[in-house]
């Protein structure tokens, strides 16, 4: 590694036992008030035979001890505040601060769904507004903002689908998947009761409209397309696509993951889109928290609204804001309350900030983004399907298996540059798949920095492959033998 | 840089769209706001929620004090700005605080094994339930009237398209499931019987009974815990087969409804037919132990269509709070919180019966919770009480209609005397 790359070397770490392995007996990092009501022993309140003994195991910790242990893990972790983080389809941007700062207002994080409405106006209209931005930026007619995270608002989107065609007599059968298709796609079509009918991409990585003319029956409810799709490409026939479906009684499910691409460009609803997810923890910089919360909003246009989950949020003619249970056609509810609000308040603090100039900006850079990356690293990295980018580039690691160095070992030796991995673990139509989304918020230097990282790497795999297959070698940990970690499972801490 | 890219103008990057499906205005929303101005906006937003009254409303959301220290550390971009942690060696942090929950859950529960985190208790007492499909193959399910209406909604646009019968069990005069209506329920047919505990009226199940009855009829017991600190005095449901539930109890903001942090956790011979994500303690290479997301191929991203879930993104930094919380309490602290939650609540109680005309309903134990039917005044008293800044607690009519007049109350350890004393005399 030639020292101006290296971004990483070794520094000051601490390792950390388990939570379950440190404190003392005794120690606490929590006092109550005092007990303002008459003590009584809790046995001559609770029958003494609902009442535990103790939990086994569970340590006692000061607030330093706590502080401390969490503070030490947290050190070990990538995250976007140290630097690009290019996982394609997830989106990882800047999560601005202010965001944080205004989810944790005290009307917002103290509001009880169950409070009458006169006393939550406030966050029953920052959920309408949100809902009629969303609704704009896709083109779409209604949102719900109930769904908990992308893959729940495809589960939402298909019961809503079904819903459509059970209304008109027939739910049909199957849901047309591409096979470039994120795995929650199909796993929600199964648990909404249909059947998966994978769709072969065609030779520029899109989906074949005269294939499709050959499959869609009756029995087809609805295709299940992502746009744009997984490799970074735009549906070219997206129209005709939507035409075809439409024109066999068949409806269009948009996986909206890839929204980041398009903001004020061009809108699903206007090229055929009848219901899509949008994940606000990628495209609306609500934080990823590490693995959530996120929230998946579905947006529909008019002949879906009816299904909505209930409630919607309504708005009466004196301008007060309600929750409508009125909903006779609903899908049904498919989460407790309205939806992961600390999320909505965040985004749409950011659409505020950023106004309709602001978020056509967000996907012209995220798009420039990536397509610099794309010419500069087109020589050293193989690209599979040429089609024209937008906010990724999915490449693969056809040069360097040549020297038995696979999109993994890659991954794992950008570590020691300084860099999170890209994605590699799909679209499973690529083998050995290194998915790059950049976004817009990564400076020039940045992602030169990256692009020279990159350079670097396949340069090693061609002189030197031992040193990116056993990659990575600054870390405080090296790979872990996750073959071994399956087969005997360890899931949680018990006492020696 | 669109030099290097041999292009010229920016709209030709978007060349791969078809002209005719571009959007030539801006969108119509609002114009940009700068920072002052967005707190402006939201400080006015949050104000018209009001957050200074006194509330007196649990049903499922539970006002418990915080610590500090929790927002202080997950406020760490190191954990809050993370991705799922797909490559380990830069992602320990999170993965062992993820291992910390399970545990924590575990314990807590009972149960041998819990996972990384579902959505909320909603959508978890939902994937429970396809879970004990996939374990008993057999489709039909008892739930209790008394879980959480809210929960029950969600199973039910769960089930819909699944072929999943459910039946619905009645409470008794006690405020407990009827367990003669469950025996005579029980056949050869029935996957599971769900119950909640403390149920939606705050009223303590008898765990071990139900999970006997159901094991009697070779049906799944699926016990669900709406309110977590419970467990912190309650006896955990060690004989149920999935203990599901809902862990904002345990530090995590009220938020108006979410994000909340659902739980999922069961017996070890079960753990393949787990929903969500699980990590697992293992080694590096050199032997030092790590944390790596483990037994993946029950998820989505490598079965697909045949996965246990469609879950990918969970409630990871939800799970982190509580994970803190429960670190900060410690069992001690704990179990002093749950007895202020019953002591309080038995005060509100022993008032209300002494000091009103008004009924409490159901007698057997509770634990922050209790009913109060009111008589035909019921609306003037409601109202005299909001004038008063106090919403007194939720009207059980609209998810129970035949309990009219009735409220849901819910007292915590944050609550006062005084301010339970003017509920009283509000009621009186
Ligand atoms: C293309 C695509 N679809 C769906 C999802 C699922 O979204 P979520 O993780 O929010 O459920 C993801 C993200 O992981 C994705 O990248």
């Amino acid at each position: 590694m030639s020292s101006n790359h290296q971004r990483t070397g070794s520094h000051f770490q601490i390792t950390e036992r388990l939570v379950f392995e440190e404190g003392s007996p005794g120690r606490r990092g929590f006092d109550l008030p005092e007990l303002d009501v008459p003590r009584k022993d809790v046995a001559t309140v609770i029958d003494p035979s609902l009442l535990r003994d103790g939990i086994a195991g569970m340590p006692e910790l000061s607030e330093v001890d706590v502080i401390r242990h969490f503070t030490r893990l947290s050190t070990w972790n990538y995250h976007i505040d140290l630097g690009l983080y290019p996982l394609g389809s997830c989106t990882m941007k800047y999560n601005p601060k202010i965001n944080e700062r205004v989810a944790r207002l005290e009307g917002f994080a103290l509001a009880h769904p169950y409070m009458p409405a006169e006393l939550i106006q406030g966050a029953l209209e920052v959920q309408k507004t949100l809902e009629t931005c969303l609704a704009q930026i896709s083109g779409t007619d209604a949102v719900s903002l109930q769904p908990a995270a992308g893959a729940h608002g495809e589960l939402t989107g298909i019961l809503m689908i079904r819903a459509y065609h059970q209304s008109k007599g027939n739910p049909r059968k199957k849901i047309l998947v591409p096979d470039s298709a994120h795995g929650t796609n199909p796993a929600s079509v199964t648990i909404s009761g249909y059947v998966v009918e994978n769709v072969p991409s065609d030779r520029r990585g899109m989906v074949d409209l005269e294939h499709l003319k050959k499959v869609v029956d009756q029995d087809v409810a609805a295709i299940m397309i992502t746009n744009p799709n997984t490799l970074g490409v735009f549906e070219r026939d997206i129209a005709e696509i939507a035409e075809l479906m439409h024109s066999r009684g068949a409806l269009v499910y948009m996986d909206g993951a890839n929204l980041n691409a398009m903001m004020g460009i061009t809108r699903p609803g206007d090229f055929g889109i009848d219901v899509l997810h949008i994940n606000l923890h990628k495209t609306f910089t609500t934080p990823h928290g590490g693995g959530g919360p996120g929230a998946g909003p579905v947006a529909v246009k008019k002949i879906l609204e009816p299904f909505l989950p209930y409630p919607t949020v309504g708005r009466q003619a004196g301008g007060n804001y309600f929750f409508d249970h009125d909903r006779p056609q609903s899908i049904g509810k498919m989460k407790a309350y309205n939806g992961q609000f600390g999320m909505h308040v965040r985004a749409l603090c950011y659409i505020l900030a950023n106004g309709p100039e602001g978020l056509k900006e967000v996907s012209e850079v995220a798009v420039l983004n990536a397509n610099y990356i794309r010419a500069k690293l087109k020589d050293a990295y193989a690209i599979p399907y040429d089609s024209p980018s937008l906010h990724e580039i999915v490449f693969s690691d056809r040069i360097q298996a040549r020297k038995d160095v696979h999109s993994g070992d890659i991954a794992k030796r950008l570590i020691d540059y300084g860099f999170h991995p890209p994605t590699v673990s799909f679209p499973l139509i690529v083998p050995g798949a290194l998915m790059v989304e950049p976004t817009e918020t990564e400076s020039k230097q940045e992602i030169d920095a990256f692009i020279e990282a990159m350079l670097a790497i396949a340069k090693e795999a061609e002189e030197n492959p031992e040193i990116v297959k056993s990659a990575p070698h600054s870390t405080r940990i090296g790979r872990i033998d996750e073959a071994s970690a399956a087969r005997k499972p360890v899931l949680r801490w018990r006492p020696e | 840089m669109l030099a290097a890219i041999g292009l010229e103008s920016i709209d030709q990057l978007f060349s791969g769209i078809p002209e005719k499906l571009r959007l030539r205005r801006l969108l119509d929303i609002p114009r940009a706001l700068t920072e002052p101005e967005l707190l402006d906006y939201f400080k006015d937003r949050a104000a018209r929620n009001a957050a200074d009254y006194v509330s007196f409303l649990g049903a499922g959301i539970y006002r418990h004090h915080i610590p500090i220290i929790i927002d202080a550390l997950i406020s760490r971009s190191e954990f809050y700005t993370a991705y799922t942690p797909y490559q380990p060696e830069i992602a320990q942090g999170t993965l062992q605080a993820i291992f910390e929950f399970q545990t924590y859950i575990a314990q807590l529960t009972g149960m041998e094994v819990a996972n990384a985190s579902l959505y909320d208790g909603s959508t978890g007492v939902a994937e429970a339930m396809l879970m004990a499909q996939r374990i008993s193959r057999k489709n039909k399910f008892l739930v209790a009237k008394t879980v959480h209406p809210e929960y029950r909604a969600v199973m039910d646009a769960y089930a819909r398209n699944l072929g999943i019968e459910i039946q619905l069990i009645d409470y008794t005069a006690e405020g407990r499931v009827d367990m003669a209506q469950v025996e005579r329920a029980l056949g050869k047919d029935v996957a599971g019987i769900v119950v909640q505990s403390p149920n939606f009226f705050g009223t303590i199940e008898d765990t071990a009974l139900i999970s006997d009855l159901a094991h009697r009829h070779d049906a799944l017991s699926i016990i669900n815990i709406a309110e977590a600190v419970s467990l912190g005095i309650l006896k955990p449901p060690r004989d149920a087969d999935i203990v599901v539930g809902e862990a904002q109890a345990l530090g995590v903001p009220m938020s108006f409804g979410g994000p909340h942090v659902g739980f999922l956790a069961t017996r070890d011979r079960y753990v393949r037919q787990m929903p969500g994500r699980l990590v697992g303690m293992g080694k590096d290479y050199s032997g030092k132990r790590a944390f790596v997301l483990t037994l993946s191929t029950r998820e989505q991203h490598i079965r697909r269509e045949k996965a246990t879930s469609n879950i990918c993104t969970n409630q990871s930094l939800c799970a982190l709070m509580s994970t803190i919380y429960l670190a900060t309490l410690g069992p001690v602290g704990l179990a002093e919180v749950c007895e202020h939650n019953i002591l309080k609540t038995d005060y509100a109680v022993g008032q209300i019966r002494s000091q009103t005309p008004h009924r409490v309903l159901f007698p057997a134990p509770r634990f922050n919770e209790f009913v109060v039917q009111l008589d035909d005044r019921y609306a003037s008293r409601v109202e005299r009480l909001m004038q008063n800044n106090i919403v007194p607690g939720l009207d059980l009519s609209r998810f129970y209609p035949e309990l009219r007049n009735t409220l849901l109350v819910c007292v915590t350890e944050t609550t006062r005397k005084d301010q339970i004393d003017a509920l009283v005399k509000g009621l009186a």
